[in-house]
């Protein structure tokens, strides 16, 4: 075994924590009360494409920052992003990561050095590049990781920022979540390259295409791309394959992505995956299943109920911090 | 006390705070050897190296999410874009995710974008635009015009050492035609504070940057028509001196506002509605407004004279307001 069962049983857990919340997300937007909703606005989720988050969130040091794209939750919940936070966030409470000032999947933290997201897709990059020079400048050791789809990659900004990073060779690491459908849109009308990685050659960096849904895959990729990063080398892009086994949002059933498709990649789940991998090595057992299981239950149902009961932000408040 | 041009000025603001403050560094198109196509920024690669003072790829987008991530790394970025006319490629850097951040993270984000504005050069329609409104209606931006070399670096000096993301129009036709007394030392000339230029008891004429010298040539010529124009220079447009407008509005009862960006949708239709709504019972006259012709900016002299806001113009209107 090429890892510590203790990292391998870690990523394991941040993994279900991470399907198990979003999970419960989808089921509280179809079952609150419509008119007093729970959950402000809809649920983004990373269900199939968990791995590449949470892997990313392992391969990086205390000291690194992220800029992450928004199916990244298990990036957030293993940077120490928690339940309540979440919940707080969704219900737009003032205790949320934006105060109730924005909603659902737009939050960060600048003490736990994840970035803000913004929903134009592809907007993180130039930022994260930001990040990356920072430490050049200030001679600091940290990297930078920063997610994207396949569809912000045919943004404008992403271009730039890649050959940006790379003429100032940035300590930067880009990891694309390539889920295969941008919305509606499939790949095939995003692109007409097969590998998104192939394009890291034109920008004069390396470019990887791994299987996004191998959780150590990805872990060992990102880490030697962040490790390289911190040591001078420059940026990476990694391509990650993977599926967005959801809609868009909560709100939408997919109804135009093929059965077939849907079918073959939740054989190819990646908990499912690295579940059977450990079950092999004989770390895992249904039995532990059911006491982690049983331990994010409670965890979240209390949340929930913690977050319920915070405040509503007051209207009187809406001005506050903005200067005229 | 030195004589310095304005362009020379906002050099001696850049260098002041840059050996004051480690965190201070400039970066943008063609900036570092060449000192910027304007010249603004000569001398200093000498003195701060190339860390400090550094070209970039011509990419606004990137610039700018530059500056946001180095500010949220604790660096206090001044990006130039070469031209205000190319900020439309950084729009949504700089509209989406710099103003919006600190309203949504309670963030601070301490950049200064430094931006030529302005036309009268002969450049045409990409390269002499004044496009202040479309981010003076966007919450979360502080917007600076300075009009004379001694508000260019007293202002400048602000927009760094302040927390939030500043937009600092530089009046290219200034740079190298005007001169004045510049202190050597650092100074602030605070943000949100207007400027009377001229005292007169007649017409309030509220203006900023280039515009302020047109304005003061009309005083001139009026004072012998025994029309006393006021000239109120608003320095900063966001945070807005509504305060000293007033002030001086309720004096004269007659007011102008002139500028250079076009008429429709422009600074001056917002201040005439912050008269007519708060002033309604102290004016004496409708009030006027003097700006560009609304046409993309054109070429040819005799076109381009006939676009900009005139001396002519500001005769005619005040002698008008006067007749009313």
């Amino acid at each position: 075994m090429r890892h510590q069962p203790s990292l391998l049983l870690g990523i394991y857990q941040a993994l279900k924590r991470t399907r198990v919340l979003e999970d419960q997300i989808y089921y509280l937007y179809h079952h609150q009360n419509p008119e007093k909703p729970l959950i402000i606005g809809k649920g983004y989720l990373s269900t199939g494409q968990e791995a590449i988050s949470v892997a990313s969130a392992f391969a990086l040091q205390p000291q690194d920052w992220a800029a992450p794209s928004h199916r990244d939750m298990g990036l957030h919940l293993a940077r120490g992003i928690t339940f309540k936070e979440i919940f707080a966030q969704y219900f737009c409470r003032t205790t949320g990561l934006t105060r109730g000032r924005d909603s659902n999947v737009h939050f960060g933290s600048a003490e736990r050095k994840i970035v803000g997201f913004i929903s134009h897709m592809g907007a993180a990059l130039p930022i994260a590049n930001g990040l990356a020079w920072a430490a050049k400048y200030k001679k600091e050791d940290y990297a930078v990781v920063t997610m994207f789809g396949d569809g912000a990659s045919s943004q404008g900004c992403v271009h730039e920022a890649m050959n940006y990073a790379a003429v100032f060779k940035l300590p930067v690491v880009f990891v694309c979540n390539f889920n295969r459908w941008a919305i509606s849109t499939p790949v095939k009308d995003q692109m007409a390259i097969e590998n998104l990685a192939t394009r890291a050659a034109g920008y004069g960096f390396e470019g990887i295409t791994i299987d996004g849904n191998e959780v150590l895959q990805v872990y060992e990729t990102v880490k030697a791309a962040l490790d390289k990063a911190r040591s001078g080398g420059g940026p990476t892009l990694v391509e990650c394959k993977t599926f967005r086994m959801g809609g868009h949002g909560t709100h939408d059933p997919s109804p135009y992505i093929p059965q077939q498709e849907k079918d073959y990649w939740k054989m190819r789940d990646p908990v499912l995956l690295l579940r059977k991998f450990l079950e092999e090595k004989q770390l895992w057992d249904e039995e532990k299943e059911q006491v982690l299981i049983a331990g994010i239950d409670q965890e979240l149902h209390e949340a929930i109920r913690w977050a319920a009961e915070q405040p509503v932000p007051e209207a009187r408040s809406v001005l506050e911090g903005v200067f005229t | 006390m030195p004589i310095l041009s304005y362009g020379e000025s906002i050099r001696s603001a850049l260098a002041s705070e840059m050996r004051l403050d480690e965190r201070v560094y400039v970066f943008g198109e063609d900036m570092a050897g060449y000192g910027g196509v304007f010249g603004v920024t000569q001398k200093l690669l000498e003195e701060f190296g190339n860390t400090r003072v550094r070209n970039t790829p011509l990419s606004e987008a990137a610039i700018m999410g530059e500056a946001i991530g180095a500010a949220l790394a604790g660096l206090r970025p001044v990006p130039e874009i070469q031209f205000s006319d190319f900020m439309t490629t950084a729009f949504s850097q700089i509209i989406d995710a710099a103003a919006s951040y600190h309203y949504r993270f309670n963030t601070s984000l301490p950049l200064t974008l430094r931006a030529p504005h302005g036309g009268g050069m002969r450049i045409g329609n990409f390269h002499s635009k004044c496009p202040e409104a479309y981010y003076f209606h966007t919450p979360g931006l502080k917007i600076v015009c300075p009009s004379t070399p001694y508000e260019a670096k007293g202002l400048l000096i602000a927009a760094i050492r302040d927390p939030d993301p500043v937009i600092y129009f530089e009046e290219k036709k200034l740079y190298w035609e005007i001169k004045g007394e510049v202190p050597e030392e650092a100074y602030e000339l605070p943000l949100g504070k207007a400027d009377l230029k001229r005292e007169g008891k007649d017409i309030t004429l509220v203006t900023y940057g280039s515009m302020v010298h047109l304005a003061l040539k009309a005083a001139q010529v009026l004072e012998k028509e025994k029309i006393e124009l006021e000239v109120l220079d608003l320095r900063s447009l966001t945070p807005l001196d509504e305060a000293a407008l007033f002030q001086s509005f309720k004096k004269t009862n007659r007011v102008i506002v002139l500028h250079e960006a076009v008429q429709r949708g422009g600074i001056g239709g917002e201040l005439v509605s912050l008269i007519v709504e708060k002033c309604f019972d102290d004016l004496a006259a409708p009030p006027l407004r003097i700006a560009s012709k609304f046409c993309p900016v054109p070429v040819a002299p005799t076109l381009e004279d006939a676009y900009l806001p005139s001396l002519q113009d500001i005769l005619e209107g005040a002698r008008g307001l006067m007749r009313y």
